[in-house]
């Protein structure tokens, strides 16, 4: 008997990760989140995000497949993922054109020019975000709640006049103006909870931001002594600070690095939201930092076991 | 209860489930066949054969030796005739020098060591009887024990410790080792640290083994030993992993050695082979194996002759209940892939695992996404992501730089990872690089001198 054996170099097992998976339970966490807001803001948000997801996994696909002649990736579900922050981050108002306009810049340009998955420079969803937000100033800002428009809290918050009828539980539901999936507070943190424990993302970033923007922010005096938690609870803090912030590409890979990122992410917010020229600041912070990344990883590189404690400024000054 | 551990690391399934609870079973084949010695079974410089074609031999006699220091002699775990001194294929699938013996099934007995010596053996001995007790680690790395126990001069050895911990998902031979002889164990440390006086003994063992920690405790009778529970974690049993775990120091970079902290590693089967050799003056001739896996009819530990066919350890198992996509000798994290299970068992066989294609992994790889868990599971605190790009592009300059040398390819950066990539096999290719290029340059400047 000879059996038909295959040779391969050591380890043998693999724990049950994979990028699919990964991608996978990153999209659950955010489906109850997007429930809520179609629910509270109407059916047209729907819309929105079925076109963002759908634009996006079909320019990655075609991107692949006709350009590139390479394997289609679509099934890592990273382009799903994109289409979904980048629906959560607009108004449900948007023209369904410009959000496939965004979609296609988030994958085209922003992730595959720089070579797909793992190798984009910034966050795809977040500069889409941006290039809209430049480009189609007037609707990327106009809310509709209920049929009534008006300025979100933030908004409201920098004009300094609060709208009076928002309670806690407007605020932790929900139900106030903003993107489609930015708004329900508690799902949010429902969402980010499950992804801390099975283990996708860890609380570092998470953390580290929403209580440096909140303690950063009641130190400016923004919007004129307001509970630091309004500062958390309103505008897209939770959804950037769970689910963009720790996009593992555009995030550093140290614990340190880790803690400086996302501080550098809560510093910004909160300049931006006292102030800058926007209500809110999330968006920019994230891609700010995102930037600063790969220079945060290099001098936060993990001393290897053993070696002198000196050996890292050694290094680091010694090499470019 | 907080027990002592070490930063990184992985959690792998254990799967000792199947063999924890299996009594050593003895497997002697009776009848003629062959046993084939490898003449290179431990890290150093080859044996040369002492024996030719037609010569009879008997079990536990000397087969082959060498003069180098690093190195250790073979002995015939049978007696019968010299059947040929040539190439036969081996565990890592190369095709290397070997004596084949043709077994007569009686395992007629050669002198012991001691009848050699003459007298007992005193401690200032036990370096030198240990050597020529063949004796290396029996962990795998088989690493000659002998020169362990040799430290340059102005080292002094304050720890000498003996692991246990057998962190390797599904091998529990050296479980079963330490609850049916737990005093051969304990003695052979004991005599280990008769040639060191200022050092104490440590026993560690994973917390995953409460019965082979309870049979150790109650049989210490020895004040300078203590036995340690460890945090159940891979890879607590590595050499650098376990003296920070236990003494709280690091070994510096490489080229440093645990004796450059003071401390002495030992396998759990080299302590009870230390113990045959000082008091029966009995060479390495014997292991015990966890015979295991998925695809393994009955797994069970099994003690065996050296030099047996792995195809009968598997046969003695009842044979494949489904078929095996991959045969590792050795645990699934540090283990090798077999070509063939017609390879003959060697002093480092600590394990023969067969997996079904429900647990051997193969898989595709994708782009690195950074997720970082890489980063967090390497127990050296490198950077495995970033040493697989600078492999790839042949960058090694920076890839010593960045420490890639430290790597002690355990598998967990690639174990973790998501995205399947190769990261201990592209660290293995590096640090071969590395050492070829080392080797060049060394040979280079010799024949510069020469002329």
């Amino acid at each position: 008997m000879s059996e038909k054996l295959v040779v391969s170099s050591s380890p043998h097992i693999h724990s049950d990760f994979s990028t699919q998976k990964i991608m996978g339970m990153v999209i659950y966490s955010l489906v109850p989140a997007g429930i809520m807001g179609v629910y509270l803001l109407g059916f047209r948000s729907l819309l929105v995000i079925i076109a963002c997801v759908a634009a996006c996994a079909l320019c990655e696909w075609c991107w692949q497949k006709f350009i590139m002649h390479r394997k289609d990736t679509t099934g890592d579900l990273s382009a799903v993922v994109t289409g979904l922050l980048l629906a959560y981050n607009l108004p449900p108002t948007i023209p369904i054109w410009m959000a496939i306009c965004g979609s296609v810049f988030a994958i085209l340009i922003v992730k595959q020019f720089y070579g797909g998955i793992g190798c984009n420079i910034v966050n795809p969803a977040l500069a889409a975000r941006a290039m809209m937000l430049i480009s189609w100033p007037t609707a990327m800002t106009t809310w509709t709640v209920n049929g009534i428009s008006g300025a979100t809290p933030l908004a409201a918050m920098k004009a300094g006049t609060m709208p009076a009828n928002l309670s806690w539980w407007n605020l932790i539901v929900g139900d106030m103006g903003g993107c489609i999936g930015e708004t329900s507070a508690i799902l949010l943190i429902l969402g980010g909870a499950y992804l801390v424990w099975e283990g996708v993302i860890s609380a570092r970033i998470p953390l580290t931001y929403i209580l440096t923007t909140a303690i950063l922010s009641a130190l400016f005096n923004h919007g004129g002594g307001m509970f630091p938690v309004h500062e958390i609870l309103t505008g897209g803090l939770l959804l950037g600070a769970i689910f963009m912030a720790t996009d593992y590409t555009t995030s550093p890979m140290t614990e340190k690095g880790q803690y400086i990122y996302a501080f550098g992410c809560g510093l910004l917010t909160a300049l931006i939201r006292t102030w800058g020229g926007y209500p809110e600041g999330v968006s920019f912070s994230i891609l700010i930092m995102n930037i600063a990344v790969p220079l945060i990883d290099k001098y936060t590189e993990p001393r290897t076991l053993g070696a002198p404690k000196s050996n890292f400024f050694k290094r680091m000054g010694g090499k470019s | 209860m907080n027990l002592p551990t070490f930063l990184g690391g992985v959690h792998p399934p254990e799967g000792k489930a199947l063999t924890e609870n299996k009594a050593i079973e003895i497997l002697r084949p009776n009848d003629s066949r062959e046993f084939i010695y490898p003449l290179s079974q431990h890290i150093g410089a080859p044996c040369s054969p002492l024996v030719k074609k037609g010569d009879r031999v008997l079990a536990g006699q000397k087969i082959a030796d060498t003069e180098a220091f690093v190195s250790a002699p073979i002995f015939s775990s049978v007696s019968g005739t010299v059947k040929e001194v040539g190439p036969r294929m081996t565990i890592p699938g190369s095709v290397d020098p070997c004596i084949v013996i043709e077994s007569d099934g009686k395992y007629e007995k050669a002198p012991s060591l001691l009848d050699e010596l003459g007298h007992k053996p005193q401690p200032s001995e036990y370096v030198k009887l240990i050597r020529s007790a063949g004796i290396v680690g029996m962990g795998g790395a088989c690493f000659p024990t002998h020169v362990k126990l040799s430290p340059p001069k102005d080292r002094v050895i304050k720890w000498l410790i003996v692991n246990a911990a057998e962190c390797e998902p599904y091998l529990s031979c050296d479980n079963r080792l330490m609850i049916e002889s737990p005093d051969e164990v304990i003695r052979g440390l004991g005599y280990a640290l008769e040639i060191f006086p200022e050092a104490s003994g440590v026993i560690a063992i994973e917390n995953n083994k409460p019965e082979a920690i309870s049979t150790m405790t109650a049989h210490n009778k020895n004040p300078r030993i203590k036995i340690m529970p460890h945090t159940v974690k891979y890879p607590q049993g590595a050499e650098k992993m376990l003296i920070w775990s236990v003494t709280g120091q690091e070994i510096p970079l490489v080229p440093a050695l645990p004796a450059d902290v003071g401390c002495i590693i030992l396998n759990t089967r080299t302590a009870w082979h230390i113990c045959k050799a000082i008091e029966e003056g009995e060479p390495v001739t014997e292991r015990v194996i966890s015979v295991t896996g998925d695809a393994v009819c009955e797994p069970k530990n099994v003690q065996v002759p050296l030099g047996i066919s792995v195809r009968e350890l598997v046969n003695f198992c009842g044979g494949f209940k489904d078929e095996p996509v991959k045969i590792l000798a050795g645990g699934p994290m540090m283990g090798l892939a077999m070509r063939s299970v017609d390879v003959p068992v060697v002093k480092g066989t600590s394990g023969i695992l067969a997996l079904t294609k429900n647990l051997a992994y193969i898989a595709e790889e994708s782009a690195c996404i950074r997720c970082g868990k890489c980063i967090e599971a390497c127990p050296m605190h490198l950077n495995p992501t970033y040493l697989d790009q600078l492999v790839r592009k042949r960058d090694y300059e920076s890839f010593e730089a960045y420490n890639g040398m430290n790597c002690i390819e355990c598998g967990c950066c690639s174990y973790s990872c998501p995205a399947s990539r190769h990261l201990t096999q592209t660290c293995k290719e590096g640090k071969a690089a590395v050492n070829l290029a080392r080797r060049k340059a060394a040979q280079a400047k010799a024949k510069q001198e020469a002329k």
